[in-house]
């Protein structure tokens, strides 16, 4: 009963760095955040904060050479009990039966995540015997079942078919059913919509959404999409550079954000309500490259409230700035 | 009515009438053609001298098909595309090719993909002066002059010309192909989603570019585009596209506002507000875009579309003026009371 209330997932101080001849990616360094049970945790970043790479250290699937160098990933696992992911093996049994079992993952482009050489329902059928004791006849069922799940018109046929003969929307269905074939706790959807048009954004944002409610599922959705975290979160953790800037429930990360980068996003993204042909005010500069990581506080060269001799030296913490709420800048320190 | 037309077409630097572009399906030995799909059916639209059209629309809809068929970079199948140049209206679509190079000083290209639209070997000079060199446009030195105004015109350091692309941002690279379509002074300038490769923070760095260049140099902007905010915010008038058909143009706000085709309204539903106090209840279209091989009788739109009545299955709707400068193609346009999205605090 006392875990109900607790983290399903808290990340403390990740750090996954990938070693290289020309030098060393922090792509992650020093993460922190957690993740309720029934909730929607949104991951809000651009390219290269490291959002893809936190979700690949939860589920031990950091490409070489990258390798988680610090941290904690505590799971609370069915029973109760707590895991820590980053003492397991890569490969190890215990990490496999999380995988796919306790946590279900959607990538970004449904057309390369599915073999072309098998079918969905062979795809699906394996997720199912590797999770659950059951024999080929159950496992098909189960799987036309999840096919239905997620609105897939005629699962019966579909179950047969290549991933190349459905169309994007259906193919992102499929992978959703891959992710749930074995009833997960926590669902980490890594760019679900990225490659689909808005209308079928909205359908499978809508599926997911029910998804939720219906079986009280924790999601991490992962996107650089302001519009979809808006939507579909509850708290907002919002990275740069590697880093957490700032975290928050959604309204205040949105309705009153602290940190001068993730104003400055706001500000910067053109909305569908805003007024036409008005110049936007835009964060100058471009990302830093991962080599060139810049000292302090990653954001100052790019900080309109940068303050020399404090920001571009020390690296601020992330540290409470409300109820609920925190922010790495010295603005509030 | 005739002055308005009048007016209109005294500005008007692009008037596409009609334009079709079929690909033939080949099945079997003898590659016999078995069907066609139709990219682009039927479609009509003009464009004002300084002014922004956006063609929006999902994928597969026909909206970079149009574009390259007004380059010609594909021959249309069917239809008109008049340019017109120095007083004189040109038909590209039939142009004979000895005039097409000499017609394309006018209208030039920004694409969507800052990596693989310039070539890894050569350098910013090669690239920005490579329209130069084709158009046979002064000696070596007074071309790389000129590649030097235009790199600055477009907050580049010239100083960086000897560099290759791959020495330079996802932005700052959007800045080069920019660069190279501006080369000739051309008047229409062709952009197929130019930000859509972009992270958000440099998207608006380049969407504000080019408005700036617009003002500077009167350019005249046919925008493609998929990310409806990103279309709200640099055009003046808005077609939007549906399987091959345009199926409304209107002003901008007028569009966002007040549409009057029901796949505008679920379109505009569907884009997620960055704004959580703004979770509405959205239009979810059911089913699929249709096949463009094999569209559905009368409007394409009809099997997805909540309104749709008997005479929507039948008749393919014609494309009318229910407002000034509002074409809407819906048989049911001027009855249904549709729902836009509302003008709200900024953030």
């Amino acid at each position: 009963m006392q875990y109900d209330t607790k983290a399903l997932l808290s990340v403390r101080n990740l750090r996954t760095s990938f070693f290289q001849d020309e030098g060393t990616t922090k792509a992650v360094d020093g993460a922190s955040f957690d993740v309720f049970p029934g909730k929607t945790l949104g991951i809000v970043g651009e390219s290269g904060c490291g959002k893809s790479v936190t979700a690949q250290s939860i589920l031990r699937i950091v490409d070489h050479p990258g390798r988680i160098v610090e941290g904690e990933i505590v799971l609370t696992r069915a029973d109760g009990s707590q895991t820590d992911l980053v003492k397991l093996k890569p490969n190890s049994r215990e990490i496999r039966s999380i995988r796919g079992g306790d946590i279900g993952l959607i990538f970004q482009e449904p057309m390369t995540s599915f073999s072309p050489v098998h079918t969905v329902g062979a795809q699906l059928i394996e997720a199912v015997l590797l999770h659950s004791a059951v024999g080929r006849r159950e496992a098909r069922r189960r799987g036309i079942e999840a096919l239905r799940s997620v609105g897939i018109p005629k699962p019966e046929r579909r179950i047969d078919e290549y991933s190349f003969e459905l169309s994007g929307g259906l193919r992102q269905r499929a992978m959703i059913a891959v992710a749930l074939s074995c009833d997960p706790r926590l669902l980490i959807a890594d760019e679900p919509t990225t490659a689909l048009d808005v209308t079928t954004q909205a359908q499978i944002l809508d599926l997911l959404r029910g998804i939720q409610q219906e079986r009280g599922m924790a999601i991490m959705l992962i996107t650089h999409n302001l519009g979809v975290v808006a939507e579909m979160a509850d708290d907002v953790v919002v990275m740069y550079l590697g880093r957490v800037v700032e975290q928050g429930n959604v309204d205040d990360i949105f309705h009153d954000p602290k940190h001068p980068y993730t104003k400055a996003l706001l500000q910067s993204i053109p909305s569908i309500e805003s007024v036409p042909r008005v110049k936007l005010p835009t964060i100058s500069g471009s990302i830093p490259h991962p080599f060139n990581r810049p000292k302090g506080c990653p954001f100052h060269p790019r900080c309109a409230s940068s303050m020399a001799g404090r920001c571009d030296t020390e690296d601020p913490l992330l540290q409470a700035v409300g109820e609920g709420r925190k922010a790495s800048c010295f603005l509030y320190q | 009515m005739t002055i308005t037309r009048a007016g209109r077409e005294k500005s008007v630097l692009l008037d596409v009438k009609g334009l079709k572009k079929y690909f033939p399906i080949r099945r079997g030995l003898l590659q016999k053609t078995v069907g066609h799909v139709k990219a682009v059916d039927d479609v009509t639209f003009f464009l004002n001298r300084g002014e922004t059209l956006s063609l929006v629309g999902e994928s597969g809809c026909g909206k970079t098909t149009t574009s390259r068929c007004i380059l010609r970079a594909i021959a249309p199948t069917a239809g008109q595309v008049l340019l017109s140049d120095n007083g004189e209206v040109l038909d590209v679509a039939t142009v004979p090719r000895s005039r097409l190079r000499s017609l394309r000083r006018q209208m030039q290209m920004i694409f969507q993909d800052p990596f693989s639209s310039l070539n890894p070997r050569m350098t910013l000079l090669d690239i920005v002066g490579e329209p130069l060199l084709v158009h046979g446009e002064g000696n070596a030195q007074e071309r790389a002059d000129r590649v030097v105004e235009l790199l600055r015109l477009v907050g580049l350091r010239p100083e960086y010309m000897r560099r290759y692309p791959h020495a330079f941002s996802g932005g700052q690279r959007q800045r080069i192909g920019i660069a190279r379509a501006l080369a000739l002074n051309p008047r229409l300038v062709v952009a197929d989603e130019p930000v859509s490769a972009l992270d958000v923070s440099v998207q608006a760095q380049i969407l504000n570019l080019l408005l700036e260049l617009q003002e500077r140099l009167g350019l005249t902007y046919l925008f493609v585009a998929h990310d409806l905010s990103v279309v709200k915010h640099i055009s003046e008038r808005v077609a939007v596209m549906y399987v091959g058909r345009i199926v409304e143009t209107a002003p901008t706000e007028e569009l966002f506002a007040s549409p009057k085709h029901p796949y505008t309204e679920a379109l505009l539903s569907a884009v997620p507000k960055p704004d959580p106090r703004l979770r509405s209840e959205r239009i979810i279209l059911q089913g699929e875009v249709a096949d463009p091989a094999n569209t559905p009788p009368g409007c394409h739109f009809h099997p997805r579309c909540k309104y749709a009545q008997a005479v929507c299955r039948e008749k393919s709707p014609v494309q009318e003026e229910i407002a000034p400068n509002h074409f809407v193609s819906c048989h049911r346009a001027t009855e249904l009371s549709l729902r836009g999205v509302a003008r709200s605090i900024a953030l």
